[in-house]
C-alpha cells in the first residue's frame, strides 16, 4: 500500500517517464533547495543572463568600432565595456555555464542521487549569482572596472585607477573565487565517492571525467590570483608598495600570479566543452568514442602541462631568451595533446552511423572553429611570431575562435543535446538547425576578419581608429556579423521558449545515448534513481539487455533525500555584504559580513542535513 | 564546513569506502598548498629587495620564534593524543588533549601578536618596506589559519564538555586534525625559509 | 581504488610520542646549524632537507598519511608536486638563485 502511496505523489509521471513536480513550488523553495538539479538549472540562468550582459557590451563596443573616429562611446565608458566584457564572459558566463552542466549531468552520469555536499553546493551557486550582481553594481557607483580583464599592475594601482571600480574587480573577483573553489571540491569528492558501482576511473563518461579533470585546476589555479588580488587590494586599500616600483615593488609579479591562474583557466574554461563534445559525438554516430584510454589521458596532460606554459602570455615584457624558450617549447607541446583529442573525435564520426541531430552540428561546428582557434594559437606560441601578435586585434581573433568558436558553440551542443533530459521538451530540431547556419555564418563574419585587421596593425583595446588605415571594411564587416550573432541568439531563445510552451515530450531516452542520465525519466525524480544502478562498461544502457536493474522500479522504496537549508544563501550574503563593506572602506559593514558568515557556519554546521 | 549528517547519497554507497568529508579536507588541503605556494613566491620575490630599513636580519629573534615553533609542534602531538582517546572513547582524555591543543594553539597566536607589536616598535609597520608587507601578509595568514583552527577547537571543546561529542565522532575529530596538522606543516616550513634562510 | 580497511592499523600512542621527540630534537639542530658558522656554505641545503623532513614526519605520522588510503596521498601529494614546482620555476624566472634567465 505505501508503495501506490508513493506512485501516487508523483502522479501520472511514473507512467509517462516526465516528472514535473520536479521543479514546482515558490521562490522560498528555489532559494533554499540544495537539488543539484535546482541549482544547475538556476547556474544555467544566471550564466545565460551573464552571457546576454556580457554579449550586449561586446554589441557595443562593435557599434563603435563600425565606423572610423566614431563618437558613439567615448574612451572611458569604452574602457569598462571591453573589461566587463571579458571580465562576464570568462567568470559569470562560461564558467557558470559548465558549472550548470556539472551539476545537472554529473551525478546522473554517476548514477548517484545529489553530489557529495548538496548544502556546499547551493553555497557555491549563491556566492556565484551575489558576487556576480555584486561585480555588476560598479556601473551604477562611478564607473565599472576599466583596467582590462587581467588588470596589470600598476594601471591598477591608486595613482592610475583611483575610486572604487578596481576596488569592485577586486572584491567580486575574490569572492567568485570562494564559489568556484567550493564547487570544485565538491565534484573532485563527489566523483571520487559517489559513482555508481562498477564504474571504475576507466568506465567513466567523458563528461564526468573532464569535470574531474577541471575541478583539479579550479582549486589549484584560483589560489593563485587569489594571492595577486589580496596583493593589489593591500596596495589599494592599506598603502603597501608590492606593486609599486619605487619601492621595489615589481609590476611583473602580478603578470605572473594571473597568468599562472589564466592559463589554467583557460582550460578550465575549455576542458568541460571537450567533454560535452566527447559525449555528443558517439551517442549521434552511434559508436562508442574511439580511443577513450587516450581521450582521458591527454585530458589530463593538458591539465598538468596547462601550469607550465603561464609566461606565453607574457614573451613581450623581456623575460630572456632561456625562458622565452622554454615556455615556447611547453606551448608547443601542449597542443599534441589537444590534437590526439581532435583525431579521436573524427574518428568515432569515421564509419560511424551518424544521425544529424542539431547537437552534432555544434560539435562539429566546434571542432572545425576549434581547429582553426588552435591553430593561430600554435601560432603565437613561438615568441618572436607572438611579439608581432601581441595587442593586436590577431589575439583577439585567436581568443574568440577559441572561447566562441570553441566553447561557446560546445555548450550549445549541451544545451540541445541535455535540454530534453532537463525539462523533458525536445527543442525544435528546424529552429535549432537554423540558429547553428547563422550562429556559425555571423560568428565567421565577426572574428575571422579580425585576424587581418591584426596583422595589418589594429591594436586592441583602443576606443577607435583614424580613416584612411585600411581598417574600415573589415571593421564594418565585423559589425554587421556581431549584431547577425546577436540575432542568432535570439533564435536560440524563441526555440527554448516555443518549446518549452509545446514542444514534444522527450521521454526518457530521446538520442539513445549509452549513459546512464539517459535511464531515467526527464525531468529526473527529485532522488533521480530510484533505484541504484550497477555498471559493467564504459556505456552501459548500450550494452545487450541493458542495465541489471529498473532504475525507475515504483515498487521500491522512495530515498529519502536532504532537507533544504537557508544557510547557504545567508553565508553568501554574508561574504558579499563584507565585499561590500571593503569596497566602501568601512569596517562596520565588513565586521557585520563577517558576523553572518560566522553566525552562518555556526548555523549550518549544527543542522541536521536530513530533518 | 562540516556537514554533520551522512548525505542521503553517502548513507547508500560510496564507491572508495572513504568518508567524504575526509576527501574534502585532503582535496581542501592540497589547495591550500598552492595559496601558502604563491604567499611564499611574493615573499622570498622581494627578499632582499626592500629599499628602506629595517631589514629581517635586525630584526628576526630566533631564539623567540624557536620557543613558539616548538609550541606549535607540540600542539600537533595533543592533536593526535586527543584523535586517539576520542577513538578508543576515552572523552575524559579526549576532552583535555583538545583543550590543550586549543591552548597551545593560543600561545602560539600570543607569540605571534608580541612578535608583531615587538617589529611595529622597532619600526617595521605592514607599509613600511616590501619586507614588511610580504612578510606580515604570509605569517598573518598563517596566523589567520591558526586562529580558525583555534575556534574550531574550542567548538569541539564545548561539544564535548557538554556530552555531544563521542567515539561516534571521530572522523571529525580526525578531520580538525589534518586541518590543524596542515597548519603546522605550513609553519615548519615559514620557520626554516623565514627565519633561518635569512 | 581501495578500500578502508588500511586506516585500522594506525600508529599507537608511542609513536606519536617519539615522532613528536624527533620534531623537537630536529628543530634544535636546526637553530644550531644555524649558528655554526663553519656549516655556511651548505646551510641551505642543509635546513632544506631537515626541514622537509620535519614536514615529511607530520604529514606521515600525524596526518596518517603513510597509512591512509592511496587516494588521500594523491590528492596532497599532486597538488603539493604542483605547488612546489611553480615555486621553483617563478625563483628562477626571478633570478633568486643567482644569475639564471631572470632578472626582470
Ligand atoms: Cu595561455
Amino acid at each position: 500500500m505505501a508503495v501506490k502511496e508513493a506512485a501516487a505523489e508523483h502522479g501520472a509521471g511514473l507512467d509517462s517517464g516526465t516528472h514535473e513536480g520536479t521543479y514546482s513550488g515558490g521562490l522560498w523553495s528555489w532559494i533554499t533547495t540544495v537539488d543539484h538539479k535546482r541549482i544547475g538549472i538556476m547556474y544555467a540562468v544566471f550564466a545565460f543572463f551573464f552571457f546576454l550582459v556580457g554579449g550586449l557590451e561586446a554589441l557595443l563596443i562593435r557599434l563603435q568600432l563600425g565606423s572610423p573616429e566614431n563618437t558613439l562611446i567615448d574612451p572611458d565608458l569604452y574602457n569598462q565595456l571591453f573589461t566587463m566584457h571579458g571580465t562576464t564572459m570568462v567568470f559569470l558566463a562560461i564558467m557558470p555555464l559548465s558549472a550548470a552542466f556539472f551539476n545537472f549531468i554529473v551525478p546522473l552520469q554517476l548514477g548517484a542521487r545529489d553530489v557529495a555536499f548538496p548544502r556546499l553546493n547551493a553555497f557555491s551557486l549563491w556566492v556565484f549569482v551575489f558576487g556576480a550582481f555584486f561585480l555588476n553594481a560598479s556601473f551604477l557607483f562611478g564607473g565599472a572596472p576599466d583596467a582590462g580583464w587581467f588588470g596589470y599592475a600598476n594601471l591598477t594601482s591608486t595613482q592610475y585607477s583611483p575610486g572604487v571600480r578596481i576596488d569592485f574587480w577586486v572584491l567580486g573577483l575574490q569572492v567568485l573565487g570562494v564559489s568556484s573553489i567550493a564547487a570544485a571540491l565538491n565534484f573532485i569528492v563527489t566523483i571520487i565517492n559517489l559513482r555508481a558501482p562498477g564504474m571504475s576511473l576507466m568506465r567513466m563518461p567523458l563528461f564526468t571525467w573532464m569535470t574531474f579533470v577541471t575541478s583539479f585546476l579550479l582549486i589549484l589555479a584560483f589560489p593563485a590570483i587569489t594571492v595577486g588580488l589580496v596583493l593589489l587590494m593591500f596596495d589599494r586599500t592599506f598603502g603597501t608598495s608590492f606593486f609599486n616600483p619605487a619601492a621595489g615593488g615589481d609590476v611583473l609579479l602580478w603578470q605572473h600570479l594571473f597568468w599562472i591562474f589564466g592559463h589554467p583557466e583557460v582550460y578550465i574554461l575549455l576542458l568541460p566543452s571537450l567533454g560535452i563534445v566527447s559525449e555528443v559525438i558517439p551517442t549521434f554516430s552511434r559508436k562508442p568514442l574511439f580511443g577513450y584510454p587516450f581521450v582521458v589521458y591527454s585530458g589530463i596532460l593538458i591539465a598538468f602541462l596547462g601550469f607550465g606554459v603561464w609566461a606565453h602570455h607574457m614573451f613581450s615584457v623581456g623575460l630572456g631568451p632561456i625562458a622565452n624558450t622554454v615556455f615556447s617549447a611547453t606551448t608547443m607541446l601542449i597542443a599534441i595533446p589537444t590534437g590526439v583529442k581532435i583525431f579521436n573525435w573524427i574518428a568515432t564520426m569515421w564509419g560511424g552511423s551518424l544521425r544529424l541531430k542539431t547537437p552534432l552540428y555544434f560539435a562539429i561546428g566546434f571542432i572545425a572553429m576549434f581547429i582553426i582557434g588552435g591553430l593561430s594559437g600554435v601560432m603565437h606560441s613561438s615568441a618572436a611570431a607572438d611579439l608581432q601578435q601581441t595587442d593586436s586585434y590577431f589575439v583577439v581573433a585567436h581568443i574568440h575562435y577559441v572561447l566562441f568558436g570553441g566553447v561557446i558553440f560546445a555548450l550549445f551542443s549541451g544545451i540541445y543535446y541535455w535540454f530534453p533530459k532537463i525539462t523533458g521538451k525536445l527543442l525544435s530540431e528546424g529552429i535549432g538547425k537554423v540558429h547553428f547556419w547563422v550562429m556559425l555564418l555571423a560568428f565567421n563574419l565577426t572574428f575571422f576578419p579580425q585576424h587581418y585587421l591584426g596583422l595589418h596593425g589594429m591594436p586592441r583595446r583602443t576606443f577607435t581608429y583614424q580613416e584612411g588605415l585600411g581598417f574600415e571594411a573589415m571593421n564594418l564587416m565585423s559589425t554587421a556579423g556581431s549584431l547577425l550573432l546577436g540575432f542568432s541568439i535570439l533564435i536560440f531563445l524563441w526555440n527554448v521558449l516555443v518549446s518549452l510552451r509545446k514542444g514534444a515530450a522527450a521521454g526518457r531516452d530521446p538520442w539513445g545515448g549509452a549513459t546512464l542520465e539517459w535511464a531515467i525519466d526527464s525531468p529526473p525524480p527529485h532522488y533521480n534513481f530510484r533505484v541504484e544502478p550497477t555498471v559493467h562498461s564504459r556505456d552501459p544502457l548500450w550494452a545487450a539487455g541493458g542495465l541489471d536493474v529498473d532504475v525507475n522500479d515504483p515498487a521500491a522504496p522512495e530515498p529519502h533525500m536532504p532537507s533544504p537549508s537557508l544557510w547557504p544563501f545567508i553565508l553568501s550574503a554574508g561574504l558579499v555584504v563584507a565585499a561590500a563593506g571593503a569596497v566602501a572602506k568601512s569596517l562596520v559593514v565588513v565586521l557585520a559580513g563577517g558576523a553572518i558568515v560566522v553566525v552562518s557556519i555556526f548555523g549550518w554546521a549544527f543542522q541536521p542535513l536530513e530533518r | 564546513m562540516t556537514e554533520h549528517a551522512a548525505t542521503a547519497a553517502e548513507q547508500h554507497h560510496s564507491y572508495t569506502g572513504l568518508p567524504n568529508r575526509k576527501l574534502l579536507m585532503w582535496a581542501f588541503i592540497g589547495s591550500e598548498c598552492m595559496l601558502f605556494g604563491s604567499l611564499l613566491i611574493t615573499y622570498l620575490v622581494y627578499r632582499g629587495r626592500s629599499v628602506v630599513g629595517p631589514y629581517p636580519e635586525e630584526l628576526l629573534n630566533i631564539p623567540f620564534i624557536t620557543v613558539t615553533t616548538f609550541i606549535l609542534l607540540m600542539s600537533s602531538l595533543m592533536m593526535v593524543l586527543a584523535l586517539a582517546a576520542v577513538q578508543r572513547n576515552d572523552m575524559r582524555q579526549g576532552k583535555l588533549w583538545i583543550l590543550m591543543t586549543a591552548l597551545l594553539g593560543l600561545a602560539f597566536l600570543a607569540g605571534q601578536a608580541y612578535e608583531f607589536t615587538h617589529f611595529v616598535h622597532e619600526g617595521l609597520g605592514l607599509t613600511t618596506n616590501l619586507f614588511g608587507a610580504s612578510f606580515f601578509l604570509l605569517t598573518g595568514t598563517h596566523g589567520a589559519h591558526v586562529a580558525v583552527g583555534v575556534v574550531w577547537l574550542l567548538t569541539l571543546f564545548v561539544m564535548a564538555m557538554r556530552g555531544r561529542l563521542s567515539s561516534a565522532d571521530a572522523e571529525t575529530v580526525e578531520i580538525t586534525g589534518l586541518y590543524w596538522h596542515f597548519v603546522d606543516v605550513v609553519w615548519i616550513v615559514l620557520f626554516t625559509v623565514i627565519y633561518l634562510l635569512v | 581504488m581501495e578500500n578502508s580497511t588500511a586506516q585500522h592499523e594506525h600508529a599507537s600512542v608511542k609513536t606519536y610520542l617519539v615522532v613528536a621527540a624527533v620534531l623537537g630534537v630536529v628543530t634544535a639542530v636546526e637553530v644550531a646549524i644555524f649558528y655554526v658558522e663553519a656549516l655556511e656554505p651548505i646551510l641551505v641545503p642543509l635546513l632544506l632537507t631537515l626541514s622537509a623532513a620535519k614536514f615529511a614526519l607530520v604529514v606521515g605520522f600525524f596526518m596518517h598519511l603513510k597509512y591512509d588510503s592511496k587516494v588521500f596521498r594523491g590528492l596532497f601529494i599532486g597538488p603539493l608536486i604542483v605547488a612546489v614546482a611553480i615555486i621553483l620555476a617563478m625563483l628562477a624566472l626571478f633570478g633568486v638563485f643567482g644569475g639564471g634567465a631572470g632578472g626582470a
